[in-house]
């Protein structure tokens, strides 16, 4: 009896301990790190550097979606609270489908996305932006997705489309498949197995991808390019850089992520014979001559581009993407109105673009960005 | 005649009809307030159901796949195409994995403490499987992403090679771990305390009449357990299991972040795929439209109505057992 009590007594003493504990650790957690000005509102600050105009931003400033513009988003956002105190702008990387769907509920002030709006979707958008607007597309990032791959030994590797399509639907099970040897002479490739993965959830960059393969090698990949992935096995991973991580970490594996992932975890990327004289190396300014060849076929105001995936410019890289900014034309929201044009102003001015360079993406042609600039003057 | 507590001064109270308040207001407001608390879960209970059945009626109205054996979750496209075969089949699946593992450890455990566990050592093992359940299952599922999947690797190579032939460990694609098996073994940690708390209560009810007579009757000690306390424990056990199993069937974090989900039915228990009611719910929910959405509360309503049957199917089976005393905490 008396030493059940004892032994009850420590058990609940222990008991106390954690729990006091967790507390103690999840106050320190749920640090609350928003700053905002005393009533809200911008002060006058100092002239912005870099043509950031804070003028009309106010508050805090929503927006999620692709996670390929991510590390560009961050970036942006980085400079652009530091330029204007008192706002607060907060995008959550998820995917391209997660931001259209909150576009289209009203919750967030602009949406990320790799692939423009559908039209179904220009639909749905007609509730949330009032005043008969619709949600548009501005092209505001380009980008590389880059091939990541993982092969213990293996440092540089040459790949073309229907190669890449076959490692993607499951033909094509080890490295040193007869196909990818007969692309890379003098590489001493292991029996190792492939690993693909793909995204799990509804990705542009997905898209883009499939876009890709169905240009350059419609005989090997037949699949009608969508968000969501459409080839048999591989193996899934959530968000662009749930898919680095796997790379990163499994022996044999290969995946498709914006090129600043790569970057930013050291991941190896493989090059692209597209036939021109050399394969070509996934890197910004590789990605700006293919999507330089880029045209629009968005109406009015919206700008959705149309990619030449099966180029075979000299130095072209062709798996490109191009990030969109999403809002409406007219009837955005009139708390959020200021600072999406205020932000927005900075991403697609010069300053803006040229912060990407560094960073592996690549920037907007200059008279598609020109457009687009004009287009977000008129956003009401 | 006349009855003798009439002599009495102070008559004690009528006592009351179960059910029926004295009339005193203390009684009233007290008979009120459990009622209303026995009522509110009902109405809450009958909300949610209602609301579950409702927006899954709009889902299922307007699907153009067959709800039951699609194997595809398309339900943000026009037109909407959805099924559950994979989801029934993955939550099934990794449920009967996870029980497969966790029951017989669970047992183990819960006799040891209850039987075999020194004094000193008992209560402070209690203890720390108890513990097991206070890690927040997205903890699980970090851990099992970065720590466990690693590590099965040759494990699943073993069992491939020396059970393959069963179809069932046979490994045919290569992979990572992040397979219907993984999330079973992990499953099968998280349900492993409830199981053992419950069981071990149980086995500690075993009329001490019991023991002592098999005892006396020249009993080893794993002969009292087989003969008085297995048998007297077995509904307790049963229904420790359903209650492990109900959890199982509804875990979320820890499979998204483990399972490679893929709309595949496959035998292959080692190989990468497959997915669950739950995992599909929380990987869809952010990307889903209206109706997206309403197509996965109709899933849900399908895990409401497995677990309902789950637990029918353990009182069952627990009332048939008429030795059953109690015993069920």
């Amino acid at each position: 009896m008396k030493l059940q009590r004892k032994n009850r007594l420590r058990a609940s003493a222990l008991g106390a301990l954690v729990v006091s504990g967790a507390l103690v650790l999840t106050a320190c957690g749920s640090d609350d790190n928003t700053k905002t000005g005393a009533d809200g509102t911008t002060k006058a600050s100092a002239p912005a550097p870099g043509d950031i105009k804070c003028d009309g931003a106010k508050g805090k400033l929503l927006a999620s979606g692709s996670s390929a513009q991510k590390n560009a988003v961050d970036l942006w956002v980085k400079n652009y609270m530091a330029a204007c105190s008192g706002v607060e702008v907060n995008y959550k990387s998820s995917s391209s489908g997660e931001g259209i769907v909150a576009f289209n509920q009203g919750t967030v002030g602009f949406a990320g996305s790799d692939s423009a709006l559908k039209p179904e979707q220009v639909e749905d958008s007609k509730k949330i932006c009032t005043g008969g607007g619709q949600g548009i597309n501005l092209p505001m990032v380009g980008g590389p997705i880059a091939l990541g791959f993982n092969v213990a030994g293996v440092d540089k590797l040459n790949l073309d489309a229907a190669t890449i399509a076959n490692i993607f639907n499951d033909k094509i099970k080890k490295w040193d498949d007869e196909a990818i040897k007969k692309l890379n002479p003098g590489v001493s490739l292991p029996s190792t197995a492939i690993q693909a993965f793909h995204r799990s959830e509804d990705s542009g960059t997905t898209e883009n991808l499939g876009k890709y393969l169905k240009a350059a090698a419609p005989d090997a990949w037949s699949y009608e390019a969508s968000k969501k992935w459409p080839a048999p096995g591989g193996q899934a991973a959530s968000g662009s850089a749930g898919v680095a991580s796997q790379v990163k970490a499994v022996d044999g594996a290969i995946g498709y992520f914006e090129l600043s992932y790569a970057t930013s975890q050291s991941i190896k990327t493989v090059d692209v014979n597209t036939g021109a004289s050399a394969p070509v190396k996934a890197t910004p300014d590789n990605a700006s001559k293919a999507i330089s060849a880029a045209k629009v076929t968005g109406t009015g105001s919206d700008l959705a581009l149309k990619l030449d995936y099966a180029t075979k410019a000299e130095g072209a890289y062709p798996i490109v993407l191009v990030t969109y900014e999403v809002v409406c034309d007219k009837g955005n929201k009139p708390e959020t109105l200021g600072t999406v044009k205020s932000f927005l102003e900075y991403t697609a001015s010069d300053a803006g673009q040229k912060a990407l360079t560094e960073n592996g993406y690549a920037p907007i042609p200059a008279e598609i960005n020109t457009k687009v600039r004009e287009v977000i003057k008129s956003l009401a | 005649m006349a009855s003798s507590t009439s002599t009495h001064i102070d008559t004690a109270p009528p006592v009351p009809k179960s059910g029926r308040s004295t009339g005193r207001a203390g009684d009233k407001i007290f008979s009120g307030l459990s009622k209303g608390s026995g009522i509110l879960l009902l109405v809450i209970m009958a909300s949610i159901a209602a609301f579950l059945t409702y927006r899954a009626s709009i889902a299922l109205s307007k699907n153009e796949g067959n709800f039951l054996t699609t194997f595809d979750w398309n339900a943000s496209a026009r037109p909407p195409v959805f099924g559950i075969a994979v989801l029934l089949f993955g939550t099934v699946v990794s449920s009967i994995i996870a029980m497969a593992i966790a029951v017989p450890i669970a047992v183990g455990i819960a006799l040891f403490i209850s039987h075999y566990a020194p004094r000193k050592l008992a209560a402070p093992l209690a203890y720390v499987v108890d513990l097991l359940a206070a890690v927040p299952s997205i903890i699980y599922g970090i851990w099992g992403a970065l720590f466990l999947v690693p590590q099965l690797n040759g494990l699943n190579l073993w069992l491939d090679q020396y059970l393959g032939w069963t179809y069932v460990f046979d490994k045919t694609q290569v992979g990572v771990a992040r397979s219907l098996f993984t999330v079973g073994i992990l499953l099968a940690i998280m349900i492993l305390p409830i199981v053992t708390s419950v069981s071990r209560e149980v086995f500690l009810q075993v009329p001490r009449m019991n023991e002592e007579a098999a005892l006396a009757l020249g009993a080893t000690r794993w002969e009292v357990i087989r003969m008085s306390v297995l048998p007297f424990g077995r509904s307790g056990v049963i229904s420790a299991s359903m209650l492990g199993l109900g959890r199982a069937l509804g875990e979320t974090m820890a499979v998204a972040t483990v399972l490679s989900p893929s709309f595949l039915i496959s035998g292959h228990i080692l190989d990468p795929g497959g997915g669950t009611f739950a995992q599909n719910i929380a990987a869809k929910f952010d990307e889903a439209n209206e109706f997206g959405r309403d197509a996965l509360i109709a899933s849900g309503l399908v895990l409401f109505l497995l677990t309902l049957l789950v637990n029918g199917a353990a009182r069952l089976i627990i009332a048939r057992r008429k030795d059953f005393s109690g015993a069920n905490a």
